[in-house]
């Protein structure tokens, strides 16, 4: 297997840059195609300007918009409430997961209340974290945190759970000590676990922090959308939800790099490399 | 290197059958009944207007959800649901496929995907509802155009990681396109799908209750805010018990569908890892 793969590896080498090349140009003419496509869908009269606006009207709205000044302490809000949520949720899933994963008696008793409280939808405490914090950003954190606590905990406990036993047999007879086995074993073991987690935290965060902001009406991109929706302003409403997109875009990408630096002496990253 | 010790295993007595299950029982529901019992305790001794006690909710549970607004209000929530989720993963699956298996579509369509699942999904609700009006298939519409990229995207890299021994094997023994698509490219894709499926479902639950939040007079999202609104306290946390339930049977019709699906995965990652 291995051999095959390196003798495929160097006539590939020699047109890497050109599948680049392919990729990217064939990447951009997607992304022109379906512009142009927005374009003509209202200049055609396939669906009203007035519901569906030009691109061209969208992409000018947004340039404007990066030039205010309140569109940037929108996003900043957003993205404080997104850091703070993320914040607290990632500390708190990977304490009480290293700690319930360690010992297998909470294990053991923890596991039907985790798959009970799991899959309760963060929105269902929307009205709670409204009753109890009003228009706050307390009420919005309450939903994050919720909703990006279990990404992370559920994967800190595969982590935990996956420690070679054969490793964990050496590391015990070479006489580790209680908080070396923490650092060397367990650590290492359960950071693709963690990273994987965050990624997907993060991504959850973004999406209950706008959805906060809608719903709840705490300051940021989210409400402003709603703001522009009930003012029929449609094409703020439209430039808002490709913002919003974008951002989420950075944040996977931010992610992904910040995976493949922290793993990279991981197998799974390496591997990657070589193909 | 593992020493291998085999415990003698002694025809089980009957009455350790029972002590083990009984063991087993205890441990699956004593922290929650412990939780209750605490939460329980604690309202009737410092009673605080927002966290009523457990007994409370129950009663407020059956007085709301029981009768006529399990009818109204219940069933079309988890009708748009059912028909979102399903929805999701029929043209997940499809455009998946179609798109993993075709080289130049992928690469044409990648930054947008990438573009489109990073779009929160609810400020999507805005857009659909302007384009469709307020009614049931805006609702449903909502579900699949946010629900739908997990299982889009994991189809495609699940598509696209089909053992290529395989295929080329595939080819060599003439399977048809269509075999080749029934017998080894999906079944092989099909951990991927799945696990992209989980999500879906997730945020599918999550777009109904948001949707209706939103722009609804009926179904649950509308009830929950209606309640909080009202200061009906009990009975909110009764809705919110009852979305705990719906998202905890989903998981299980999941986990259920998952592994007869993924029989022969987890198997043979059994056999890996013994």
């Amino acid at each position: 297997m291995a051999d095959h793969r390196a003798l495929k590896a160097n006539p590939r080498r020699a047109s890497r840059s050109q599948r680049t090349l392919r990729k990217v140009l064939l990447g951009t003419t997607g992304i022109l195609g379906f512009l142009v496509i927005w374009q003509l869908i209202p200049t055609l009269g396939i669906i009203s300007p007035q519901y569906l606006p030009y691109a061209t009207e969208t992409l000018a709205r947004m340039a404007s918009e990066f030039r205010d000044l309140e569109f940037w302490r929108n996003v900043g809000r957003t993205m404080t409430a997104w850091a703070i949520g993320l914040l607290i949720a990632t500390v708190a899933a990977t304490v009480l997961g290293t700690l319930i994963g360690l010992v297998p008696f909470l294990r053991r008793a923890t596991h039907t209340t985790v798959e009970f409280l799991r899959p309760i939808p963060s929105v269902a405490l929307i009205p709670l974290a409204v009753l109890v914090f009003g228009i706050q950003l307390q009420a919005a954190l309450v939903i994050i945190v919720f909703a990006s606590f279990w990404q992370v905990f559920v994967q800190v406990l595969y982590g935990v759970a996956d420690v070679d036993a054969v490793a964990r047999d050496t590391a015990r007879s070479f006489g580790l000590t209680r908080a070396e086995r923490v650092r060397f074993l367990i650590l290492p073991t359960t950071l693709p676990y963690l990273m994987t987690g965050l990624r997907l935290a993060a991504a959850v965060a973004l999406i209950l922090a706008i959805t906060a902001e809608m719903v709840i009406g705490t300051p940021g991109l989210g409400r402003e959308i709603v703001f522009y929706q009930a003012a029929g302003d449609w094409v703020g409403v439209y430039s808002l939800v490709i913002v919003t997109g974008l951002l989420g875009l950075v944040i996977n990408l931010a992610f992904r790099f910040v995976e493949r630096r922290s793993l990279a002496w991981h197998q799974s990253v390496r591997g990657e490399e070589v193909l | 290197m593992t020493l291998y010790t085999s415990r003698v295993v002694v025809p089980g007595q009957r009455s350790q059958a029972w002590k083990r299950t009984a063991v087993n029982i205890l441990y699956a529901v004593g922290l929650p009944f412990l939780l209750l019992v605490l939460w329980g305790i604690w309202a009737t001794v410092s009673p605080e207007k927002f966290f009523p006690g457990p007994l409370v909710i129950a009663e407020a549970f059956i007085d709301t959800w029981v009768g006529p607004a399990f009818f109204v209000d219940v069933l079309p929530s988890m009708g748009r649901l059912a028909l979102g989720i399903i929805l999701s993963i029929a043209i997940g699956v499809i455009a998946g496929t179609l798109i993993g298996l075709t080289r130049w579509l992928r690469e044409l369509l990648e930054p947008l995907l990438e573009f489109f699942r990073a779009i929160p999904p609810p400020v999507l609700i805005p857009i659909v509802m302007l384009l469709m009006g307020i009614t049931d298939a805006m609702k449903v519409a909502v579900i699949v155009f946010g629900a739908v990229w997990p299982v889009l995207l994991n189809t495609i890299d699940g598509v696209r990681a089909t053992d290529s021994v395989m295929t080329e094997t595939a080819r060599s023994f003439a399977l048809t396109r269509g075999e080749r698509l029934r017998y080894l490219v999906l079944p092989s894709a099909s951990p991927r799908i799945m696990a992209g499926v989980r999500q879906t479902m997730s945020v599918a639950l999550i777009l109904m209750v948001i949707s209706e939040m939103f722009a609804s007079s009926s179904g649950l999202g509308y009830r929950i805010v209606y309640f909080q609104r009202n200061y009906l306290i009990a009975e909110m946390w009764s809705g919110i018990v009852l979305l705990g339930l719906i998202g905890i049977l989903l998981a299980a019709i999941f986990s259920i569908v998952e592994k007869r699906v993924l029989r022969w995965y987890h198997g043979i990652k059994e056999v890996e890892r013994a």
